[in-house]
């Protein structure tokens, strides 16, 4: 049952002294009549969740049901930026969390997710960004992240291809660099997970749709049905990223929730051009370098909601726009694939994570364009809440009820121009 | 050096001129009409490129823009260096420099072959089973190693100097593909009055057509009937071919996406003309004849130099003049490879075998052996040997038997036809798999689209013409325009391309048997990530990488899946399609960012006093789109000496401030006073004519978002004003709730922002100064009081004359259309240094207001302060029924104790300015992990109080007046005192002047 160890000497005797082991990195059972947790969506959070109830809370009777294939959500068409320097307390400490759990996550899942920390830095272009950065760095500072000051000649220094010159429509007066932050293998996490939470006994299900979520006479959650039959359970937690709404909807639960397509691209593969992450918040974009050598861009939301995983190309060449005046000599670069992704996005622009008006229904939601980062912590913060019915203290602040209260955690406010 | 295999005659070539170009350093020659590809053939230069991976020797294996090989990097000098292009694509001009990549120290002699040698250990996958001790070697040791391995040519290293175009266009009927189904449809098409675009991604028009020698279609030889079509094609006015265009993007209705090469092809383009140029298409109907690729037989050693696909051998016979080898083995499952094979034997080359994986021989097959062409039915292909270039071919019966090595330099294969649906799948068709192509085809469209030919899987000649025709009447049709169907047209001569072969060929061994050929993914590597439990389609993608390559998968995708199927025993269907994204192929990012460049990016929006500002040496800054004048310095002053001297000036007398970026909204209409009390937390609904109040708006979570001044200047006409940054988001909000929420309410909102210029004049000479400039309106304290909007003239100029202040001085904002706001400025300006007054720009204009103690929205507040955080609930309107906001200010975390409040912060070193954004904290060695009280929102130096002051927003602040905390510093802390925000002035006596 239990799959091989990785490593390289396995996989030298495997490759020049057949025949090599090549055991299914999860298992593919049926779905079981009955399991203890049913999550529904095995994207990255997902995963990671059932994996954290196996691994720490010794629930192992758990089901992931998955409408398609694993990790072909979001999980496995994000920009694999890995970072924690929010500026909100809360949100610093979900993502630190997490953080920190990236850094020793290949040796925990024994998967080489390449969590790369090659520095996330972010560019300020004018006097108020200056302001905004800063005080990121100072809070960050106070909550024991790392964050720094770089000048325009730091910067360069530590992103060689960023342009200096004068005349410059957004110069560069500076920027934030978080060393630590960096870049993971998308998929690779979603793999990762699977294979280490199907060790454990959870029960992987592909194409395995939810359609409805059954509830008994008190009102709690007593299982689900699937295109792939009924199963029972008595705790149900819902990981659903950009169809939260509709599987919410099935319990007869309405969300704070909007569905924005949100697109990136990436060039044709170049030789190592570009060492970090650069983000420019002001003029939306962002870009690093991916380790088979594509430039991986990340553009905005479309201005509209919709489920289409396409977006409009204004979108694509706006961003690219951006990139082509950060970056000039990128100008000759050719875009090899752009695609879409769904993204559930909450009021305040924060997650939610935790218990539902619902017994026994959980909701881990409402990422937006940053959750991938958030993927290990998410997990298991998301795994306390589920296994003893109450939220973990980090994921405490992101409940549902907050909208409810005003205690909002608005992660966008801080960006917010005006003279 | 001597063309060896450019042949005598023939081919679409100018054979009177002859280029000259490089590669890899070395010089050859070729022709107007060549490839790089098909001119580096004709010297019999068959090594082109490095595999990704493994650094294996590749050639050429196709002829156009699927080709996975041989990618080359031209430079053309100056910071025009582009890599990874096709050389299959790359028009030949004079002069043209080209170098191979992913190789050191040369292409014949490549160090990274090695890779090869591991291979076994460098299969799908093998990176994410090690490399993972110790910790840190991934980041430190093992990524670089892999990323240097990895990546294919190299970036450029300058700015881009050529310039890219965008146009937007509009027509009837749109096509894209100029193949045989493409021009019948566009003649069918532009017959009656539509307008038809044709889009065809080569330099000519024609597609398969340019490589047909034998067959004739309506009684003529194939070459005059399209130099006939096009002929008429170019004389209908309604109808537009763009050459050298691939449409690359099918977007939401009918929006298609076309990439134009423009100066690609010449050699010394007209400086004026762009190099790309963006097409964005709006097409009533479109019709897709995108035609079809053709597949490579996977096979061991596959992907040796002189491997090729038949049909691209066959295109650089006829179309070039190339024989692309002397002696050719031909494999195939294809009936397609009998008429290479046929062309190739007529041009000269010696086909050793043609070796059919099928049982029973087409009947094309008599033909060819009747001119003495071995040929040979039930066979199946094992491996090639070669180095450098294949040097002989295994071939062996199918069903068991002894394998025969035949010498060979060329070994052509076919596993049939892969219709190109991409288009049709971005346009969101529905696909099926068609059991007799061994394809998947276009089934139900969902845009108003139709494919036609070979896209849609007729491969037949006679039917691909006859189905352009039709779905080219069709379109016009659809799109309202009448024409006739046009006759059926005969052809004779032309081989039906029937039969394929998908997956790995019988009996041969599935290591180094590629499918992808430009990624290193070979037929064991999917066998074995399908063993490793990857059974999606897209899971075998992602894990082998197969189809991920700058190809795209063109050539291989069908392969990749009928070798899932197998390896998971299920049909084709069952294992499903991975989606088609755009582009179609890869499009430059200069093309997409198109003019968006420099000034242009983003253009700079200045007001009317901007020349002025700028002759008089202001340091400007950029405020969302607008730059502005943030301090104006004299000679010697650094910025801290201009901006105390202009702070000076404007409290000892008179200050003047272009305060033109200002957001300005017209709201007018009988229920706009409703709607602004709707909108604003304040009482407006009452407001006296030729009255103002500060208005303040919140978000529906009673956050707040905008701030300004109502000014009423007619029971149904308001002048509302907002901060520079919130101007765009205010209108939109505005806008957003008259027409979703309150319909019913008659209000009409323009944006005046551009229309009226703004100068501030703040100061207690500010209506001395003023007074013999404005004639009919009375500036007296009792006539014009604070807080009140009158109209009249300025210098026999209209004028909204406010009385204002955002200094806590006595304050006039003058508002004159901007045409005339240059000449009152000058006037202004002259009287303002008469009283002994100063210009200051956006800094002072900070200083003044935070000593103040006025918040700026956007800086004092972040999206999560409420009008009590800011000590500004007196602005909300007593006993309102609503308003935006008013619930949420209810919620019980906006009424909690403790909420972050706006408070004055004195350091109690004066001479230190705090950093805006540092943590007030509580005490002075915080522990990491501890959280702060709050946060600096301003800080300046103040010359008016001799010392530095400074704004923030702390827990439960308005308490803790008095206390003292700390705030941290670049070095550390620094200790401060909480003090009321109004620093100057508090009792406010100056306001009056």
């Amino acid at each position: 049952m239990a799959p091989s160890r990785f490593s390289l000497l396995t996989l030298l005797r495997q490759a020049f002294s057949g025949p090599p082991d090549l055991s299914a990195h999860w298992r593919s059972p049926a779905p079981g009549p009955a399991y203890d947790v049913v999550i529904i969506g095995a994207g990255g959070h997902g995963l990671a969740t059932a994996f954290h109830l196996a691994a720490e809370h010794g629930i192992r009777r758990v089901a992931v049901l998955e409408k398609g294939w694993l990790g072909g959500g979001n999980t496995g068409r994000n920009t694999t930026i890995v970072r924690s320097n929010y500026l909100m307390a809360e949100s610093a400490a979900l993502y630190e969390h997490a953080l920190r759990l990236w850094e020793g996550l290949s040796q925990a899942l024994n998967y080489n997710v390449m969590y790369s920390p090659r520095g996330v830095m972010m560019l300020a272009h004018n006097v108020h960004d200056i302001a905004v950065l800063k005080r990121h760095i100072y809070a960050n500072r106070l909550a024991g992240i790392d964050n720094e000051w770089l000048s325009p000649a730091e910067a360069k220094a530590f992103c060689p291809p960023l342009n200096l010159a004068g005349g410059m429509r957004y110069p560069v007066l500076g920027a934030a660099l978080q060393r630590r932050g960096g870049t993971a293998r998308h998929d690779a996490v979603a793999w990762g997970y699977a294979r280490a939470a199907s060790a454990l006994g959870v029960d992987i299900i592909q194409n395995c749709e939810v359609t409805a979520i059954d509830r008994d006479r008190a009102g709690a959650v007593s299982g689900v049905e699937t295109t792939r039959g009924a199963i029972a359970a008595r705790k149900i937690g819902v990981v659903a990223a950009g169809h939260t709404s509709v599987v919410m909807a099935l319990a007869g639960l309405r969300m704070p929730l909007e569905s924005y397509p949100l697109q990136a691209l990436v060039s044709e593969p170049v030789k190592p051009v570009f060492p970090c992450v650069v983000m420019s918040n002001t003029i939306h974009a962002y870009i690093s370098q991916s380790d088979k050598g594509e430039l991986v861009i990340g553009a905005g939301t479309d201005a509209y909601v919709s489920y289409s995983q396409t977006g409009g190309l204004h979108i694509a060449t706006h961003t690219l726009d951006a990139i082509c005046e950060l970056f000039p000599m990128f100008r000759r670069l050719r875009m090899l694939r752009n695609w879409g992704g769904i993204v559930d996005v909450t009021p305040d622009r924060s997650p939610i994570i935790g218990l539902t008006p619902v017994p026994g229904l959980f909701v881990n939601c409402g990422w937006g364009t940053g959750g991938f980062k958030a993927t290990p912590g998410s997990g298991q913060v998301f795994a306390h809440t589920i296994a003893t019915g109450a939220p973990h203290p980090i994921n405490a602040p992101f409940s549902l009820d907050r909208f409810r209260c005003g205690r909002l955690i608005d992660e966008a406010a801080a960006a917010a121009v005006a003279h | 050096m001597r063309a060896a295999f450019r042949m005598p005659a023939g081919g679409r070539i100018a054979r009177g001129e002859t280029l000259s170009f490089r590669f890899d350093g070395r010089i050859y020659t070729g022709h107007p009409g060549d490839t790089l590809a098909s001119a580096l053939l004709a010297h019999g230069v068959h090594l082109l490129g490095r595999s990704f991976k493994y650094h294996r020797p590749r050639g050429v294996l196709a002829a156009g823009s699927e080709e996975p090989n041989a990618l080359v990097e031209i430079d053309r000098g100056g910071g025009r260096r582009t890599p990874n292009l096709r050389a299959t694509e790359v028009a030949l001009y004079d002069g043209l420099v080209a170098r191979s990549q992913n190789r050191a120290p040369a292409l014949s002699f490549d160090l990274g072959r090695i890779n090869d040698f591991f291979a076994p250990l460098l299969s799908a996958g093998f990176y994410y089973k090690t490399f993972m001790w110790p910790r840190r070697a991934w980041r430190m040791l093992y990524e670089p190693l892999i990323r240097r391995a990895a990546g294919l040519g190299r970036a450029p290293e300058a700015p881009d100097p050529d310039r890219y175009a965008n146009r937007f266009g509009h027509c009837d009927v749109l096509i894209v593909g100029g193949g045989p189904a493409g021009l019948m449809a566009a003649l069918a098409a532009s017959a009656g009055e539509a307008r038809v675009v044709l889009v065809d991604e080569q330099a000519a028009c024609g597609g398969s057509l340019l490589d047909e020698t034998t067959a004739t279609i309506a009684g003529q030889p194939a070459p005059v009937w399209l130099a006939e079509t096009l002929a008429t094609l170019n004389a209908r006015a309604t109808v537009r071919l763009l050459r050298c265009a691939t449409a690359f993007g099918y977007y939401a209705e009918n929006f298609i996406a076309i990439a134009e090469r423009v100066t690609e092809h010449l050699a010394d383009p007209d400086p004026g003309l762009p190099r790309e140029r963006l097409w964005q298409m709006r097409a009533r109907e479109v019709v897709l004849a995108t035609g079809a690729t053709e597949r490579p037989l996977v096979f061991p050693g596959n992907d040796r130099p002189g491997v090729m696909l038949a049909g691209a051998a066959r295109t650089y016979l006829n179309r070039y003049a190339v024989r692309p080898g002397r002696r050719a083995v031909i494999v195939t499952a294809c009936d397609s490879a009998y008429q290479a094979a046929s062309d190739l034997a007529a041009a000269g080359v010696e086909v050793a075998l043609i070796a059919d994986l099928r049982d029973t021989l087409p009947a094309v097959a008599s033909d060819l052996a009747a001119r003495g062409i071995r040929v040979a039915a039930g066979m199946t292909v094992l491996g090639t040997q070669g180095g450098l270039r294949v040097r002989s071919v295994a071939v062996a019966p199918a069903r068991g038997g002894a394998s025969v090595r035949l010498a060979c330099d060329l070994v052509l294969m076919s596993g049939g036809w892969t219709p190109a649906i991409h288009l049709f799948s971005q346009s969101r068709g529905q696909v099926r798999f068609a059991a007799d192509l061994g394809a998947f085809i276009p089934d139900r469209s969902v845009q108003r689209e139709r494919s036609a030919g070979a896209c849609r899987g007729l491969l037949d000649l006679a039917e691909t013409l006859a189905d352009g025709a039709r779905a080219g009447a069709a379109a016009a049709r659809a799109a309202g325009f009448p024409v006739p169907d046009l006759p059926r047209p005969a052809v004779a001569g032309a081989i039906t391309p029937a039969g394929f072969h998908l997956g790995l060929c019988p009996r041969a061994a599935a290591t180094r048997a590629f499918v992808d050929f430009q990624n290193d993914v070979t037929a064991k590597d999917i066998a074995r990530a399908a063993q490793e439990g990857f059974h999606a389609i897209e899971h075998v993608k992602r894990y082998t990488t197969t189809g991920m390559a700058t190809d795209q998968g063109k050539t291989s995708n069908l392969n990749a899946l009928a070798l899932v199927a197998a390896a998971t025993g299920r049909a084709i269907p069952e294992v499903g399609l991975t989606s088609f994204r755009p582009p179609y192929t890869p499009v430059t990012f200069g093309t997409l960012a198109g003019l968006s460049r420099g000034a242009l990016f983003d253009p700079v929006r200045t007001t009317p006093i901007h020349p002025w500002a700028e002759a008089r040496g202001a340091v400007f800054e950029d405020v969302g789109a607008w730059r502005r004048a943030r301090y104006f310095p004299r000679s010697d002053e650094d910025m801290h000496a201009a901006i105390a001297r202009e702070c000076r000036a404007t409290r000892e007398a008179l200050g003047l401030l272009d305060a033109s970026t200002l957001g300005k909204i017209e709201v007018v209409g009988p229920d706009a006073a409703e709607f602004l009390e709707r909108f604003y937390v304040n009482a407006l609904r009452k407001l006296g004519i030729g009255r103002c109040r500060y208005g303040l708006a919140l978000g529906e979570n009673g956050f707040v978002r905008d701030d300004g001044v109502i000014g009423r200047l007619a029971p149904d006409r308001f002048h509302v004003t907002t901060t520079t940054g919130g101007a765009t988001a205010t209108l939109d909000r505005m806008e957003d709730y008259l027409q979703t929420e309150w319909p019913d309410l008659h209000v009409w909102l323009t944006s005046t922002t551009e229309h009226w210029a703004v100068l501030a004049v703040q100061g207690p000479q500010a209506r001395a100064a003023l007074a013999p400039l404005i004639t009919d309106i009375d500036l007296a304290p009792a006539a014009f009081p604070p807080m009140s909007v009158r109209v009249g003239h300025i210098l026999g100029v209209a004028t909204r004359l406010f009385r204002v202040s955002f200094t806590g001085e006595l304050g006039f904002e003058i508002n004159v259309p901007a045409d005339y706001a240059g000449a009152v400025w000058e006037a202004v300006a002259a009287r303002v240094a008469a009283c002994g007054g100063a210009v200051y720009g956006t800094e002072a204009m900070h200083v003044l207001r935070a000593e103040k103690g006025y918040a700026i929205i956007g800086q004092e507040t972040d999206g999560t302060v409420t009008p009590g955080d800011l000590g500004l609930d007196w602005t909300i309107g007593k006993g309102k029924t609503d308003f935006i906001g008013k619930r949420a200010l209810a919620l019980p975390d906006l009424r909690r104790p403790g909420r972050k409040q706006l408070v004055g912060l004195l350091t109690t070193d004066p001479a230190l300015v705090l950093e805006e954004g540092a943590q007030i904290i509580a005490g002075p060695n915080p522990s990491p992990g501890s959280t702060a009280l709050g946060h600096v929102t301003s800080a300046y130096p103040s010359a008016t109080l001799g010392r530095s002051i400074a704004l923030g927003l702390v827990a439960a602040g308005r308490q803790r007046l008095g206390a003292r905390l700390y705030a941290q510093t670049p070095g550390g802390v620094a200790e401060v005192d909480l003090v009321s925000p109004v620093f100057f002035d508090p009792a406010g006596r100056r306001i009056d002047g």
